[in-house]
Parts: structure tokens; C-alpha cells; sequence
């Protein structure tokens, strides 16, 4: 049975929040380690975590394929206790969110980056330890850029194909998202469908990059 | 009065810092031109620089001792700090910069030090609604200073508190810091480039040249010659 475009769309973006919350704490810690320490190895942890940008994502694919599949340890240990990744919904969810990890560690960084440290010393000389600090100053001082990170990852994640479509499969109603539906639809010559969901496709991005735009253009904190 | 002592020697890049003190003090000044080293000391005596070397003790404990590799973070220090242009928290208004502080207060703070008291001593219950923003630079600096008494400091570092502030409002400032001292009992260290400030508020001056200590005593003396000559 075929998917309605809504159905399509809705689990797209269902899968791209999820993504999303998933890749954003993570992506959040990592960009303030790179923004707050220095350690040795530096620069080789950034390379890395930024890797899956230019990598091709089938090879990242292939890679977490290698990684969660059944013929890994992990992937066995998660099948056993009965979250199986590969070829289900979660796979689309890993996908989208290595994907978009670099994109939010990199906004997430520069706006950190921003925040002035002074504040955050002299929120130390009030009494406060390095979590409250975190919290109460570094964090809504950063606020529009880790807001304009979750947006841009989401955004990255929703056009996720390469990935995908190694790991997760694409199956119709149960892995399929957009981008693996044109895909589908452009090799069984259905053109018009295509474009049809080529244009919620691109309906979606363009109001995830508008409003990143719009959340990162004001200096006020948020 | 609370007994201040420091030996720090600091490296960084071509400046090195290299001055010590010891003395009971009510108000310690710093003075010296820009780049003699007088906000790296504060900012080692407040936590936020790691010496190469050295040791820092406020009231006989040990803050921080490079020997015994002892080094206190800011926040366990109660050693208050207002930077230069006080460093207000942009996100948050005068009131919640003020009262920033107020859950980490020592226990044994003296009850001059309760917030309502400060802001009456300091003149700023009036401003605690407005935005950071909204505040002129003499207030944003009353704002900044309360910020650091509520915190119950056991000493207050000042760096250049009427920088910036021009010579009508420095007037109006000054006495609000001679009150810390009177009312309020918190010893502090202030650091400026201007003699004249330390002449009214100083009980003891250090002089600083390029992260050496050139000269130290009663203010009168190891600044009367600069405050004499500027007058000129």
C-alpha cells in the first residue's frame, strides 16, 4: 500500500525531531570542549567529528551498517535486549543524526565561542560551579546559536538520502522518507509524484533555513 | 581589616608578572600604568589565572600554593571581582545580576551584608527592575559592585571602578566606595591607573612597572610625587 505525501512528510519530520534531540545534547557537549579546552589531540577530534560533512554519506552508511549490524557486537547486544537498529525506524534516526552532527557542532561552537568569558568568570567569583555556569550564563548567552544549530541539523537531516538508504533500506511505511521516496518514485518513472514530493521536500527546508535565519539575525539574547 | 598575602610570578608570552605582599588591609591599592600587571594579580588572587608560581591567602587560608599544588577554583574562594566595566549579565536585569550570587552566600556573613542592605548602602534599589542596558555607566557600576557584596566576599577585588566614568559622575562614585569600606566592613583591592583615586580611598599602595612592584606604603608617600607632578 502506498504512503499518502502527508504520511510521508509527517514521519520525515517525526524521524528529523527525533534526530535532532538525539544529535543536539551531544553536539552541544562536544562544541563547548572544543570552544572551552585545550588538550592535546585537539585538532584531530575536530576533524573527526566534523567527518561526516565531507565524507560521502554512503560511506558513512556503509560505516554505521558495519557498525550496528548484526555482525558487529553492538549491533548484537542491541538486537538482544530488542532495539534492533538496522532496516527500522531507529535507523533512520542514526542516520539523520550523524549526518547532521557536524552542521550542529560547528554553529554550536561559533555561537559558544561568542559568549564572552569574562561573564562566565566572574559568574565563578559569585559562588557558582562549572554546571551552573553552563546553565545560567553560558547557555542563554548562546541561546539564538544553539537554537539556529537544532534548526540547521534538522534541516540537514530531513534531506538525508545516502545514508539512509544503506542502513535504513527505505522500506514503504516503515523506513521511507522523503527523500528515499523521490528517489524511488524518479526510478519507477513516476515523474509528476516526484515532483510532488519534491516540492514538500523543498516547502520544509526552505521554512527550517528561514527561520534558522531569522533566530541567528537578532544580537538580543533570546 | 583581613591579612592579604600573595608571591606570584606569572608568565605569559613576553610579560611576566613577578610582585609580592603581605599586610593587613582595609583598602589595598594597585597602581600603575596599563600593562604593569595589575588585573593579571587580581585576576590570580581571584582564581581565574593559574601562577607558575606562588601562593595567595586571604585571612591565613591558603587560596592557592603552586609548592603543594593547592588551587582553590573562584567559586570556592568568596573573593569577589568586579572587572572593568563591572560585566553586567546581559540576559538578565539589574535585579537577577544582584542577587546572582545569593544562594552561595557564606553562612557567617554579617548581616550588613544582606541584600537589601547593600542596595540602600550602594543607592540602587531603584534600578533593580530595569534592564542592564538601560543603565548609565555609574550605575551599571553599583550594580556590578552589589553583584559581588551579596556574594558575602570575604575581601573585594576592584578593577579600575571609575574607568570610563566621567570626572562629574567619578565624584558621585567615590563615596559609595568609601561606604563599602565604613559600613559594610569588606576589605577591598583596588587597582588603578590614576593616583588622585587612591590618595582618598587607600590605606596601603602598591606600585607596579611592567609586573614588578617598584614601591609599597602608605599612600601619601609612594604616590604624592605622581599626584604632585599630575597637578602640575
Amino acid at each position: 500500500m502506498e504512503q499518502t505525501t502527508f504520511a510521508l512528510a509527517a514521519f520525515t519530520t517525526l524521524m528529523g525531531v527525533c534526530a535532532t534531540l538525539v544529535a543536539m545534547p551531544v553536539g552541544v557537549a562536544a562544541a563547548w570542549v572544543l570552544a572551552r579546552r585545550s588538550f592535546p589531540g585537539k585538532v584531530v577530534v575536530e576533524t573527526t567529528l566534523t567527518l561526516p560533512l565531507v565524507l560521502p554519506p554512503v560511506a558513512t552508511g556503509f560505516l554505521l551498517l558495519q557498525l550496528f549490524g548484526l555482525n558487529s557486537i553492538v549491533g548484537r547486544a542491541l538486537d538482544a535486549i530488542g532495539l534492533p537498529i538496522v532496516f527500522t525506524w531507529r535507523a533512520v534516526v542514526v542516520a539523520m543524526a550523524v549526518m547532521s552532527f557536524p552542521l550542529i557542532v560547528l554553529t554550536a561552537r561559533a555561537g559558544l565561542e561568542q559568549v564572552d568569558r569574562r561573564y562566565e568568570q566572574v559568574a565563578s567569583t559569585l559562588g557558582a560551579g562549572p554546571w551552573r555556569v553552563f546553565r545560567t550564563i553560558t547557555l542563554p548567552l548562546a541561546a539564538r546559536s544553539l537554537v539556529a544549530a537544532a534548526i540547521l541539523g534538522f534541516a540537514r537531516a530531513l534531506g538525508e538520502f545516502g545514508a539512509t538508504i544503506i542502513i535504513a533500506g527505505g522500506i514503504p511505511g516503515q523506513t521511507q522518507t522523503l527523500s528515499v521516496a523521490i528517489f524511488n518514485l524518479t526510478e519507477a518513472g513516476r515523474d509528476s509524484d516526484a515532483t510532488r514530493l519534491l516540492l514538500v521536500s523543498a516547502g520544509l527546508a526552505f521554512g527550517a533555513m528561514i527561520l534558522a535565519n531569522l533566530v541567528q539575525r537578532e544580537r538580543r539574547p533570546l | 581589616m583581613i591579612r592579604l598575602a600573595f608571591d606570584v610570578q606569572l608568565a605569559q608570552g613576553s610579560f611576566t608578572l613577578d610582585v609580592a605582599d603581605e599586610a593587613e588591609v582595609e583598602v589595598l591599592g594597585v597602581y600603575g600604568p596599563s600593562g604593569s600587571g595589575k588585573t593579571s594579580l587580581l585576576e590570580v588572587i581571584a582564581g581565574l589565572r593559574v601562577p607558575r608560581s606562588g601562593a595567595v591567602s586571604v585571612g591565613g587560608e591558603v587560596l592557592a600554593d603552586t609548592s603543594s599544588g593547592i588551587h582553590l577554583p573562584p567559586y570556592r574562594r568568596h573573593v569577589g571581582y568586579v572587572p572593568q566595566d563591572g560585566a553586567l549579565f546581559p540576559h538578565l536585569d539589574a535585579r537577577r545580576n544582584v542577587m546572582y550570587g545569593s544562594d552561595t552566600r557564606l553562612p557567617t556573613a554579617d548581616s550588613r551584608l544582606d541584600p537589601a542592605h547593600i542596595c540602600a548602602t550602594l543607592d540602587i534599589a531603584q534600578l533593580l527592575d530595569r534592564r542592564v542596558g538601560d543603565l548609565s555607566g555609574g550605575e551599571r557600576q553599583r550594580v556590578a559592585i552589589a553583584r559581588a557584596l551579596v556574594s558575602s566576599p570575604r575581601i573585594l577585588l576592584l578593577d579600575e571602578p571609575l574607568t570610563g566614568i566621567d570626572r562629574g559622575r567619578k565624584d558621585r562614585i567615590l563615596p559609595y566606595l568609601l561606604r563599602i569600606r565604613r559600613e559594610l566592613h569588606v576589605p577591598l583591592v583596588y587597582v588603578t591607573h590614576d593616583a588622585r583615586e587612591l590618595v582618598d580611598i587607600a590605606d596601603r599602595v602598591l606600585r607596579l612597572e611592567d609586573g614588578r612592584l617598584a614601591d609599597a606604603g602608605v599612600p601619601g608617600v609612594v604616590l604624592g610625587q605622581t599626584v604632585a607632578d599630575e597637578r602640575l
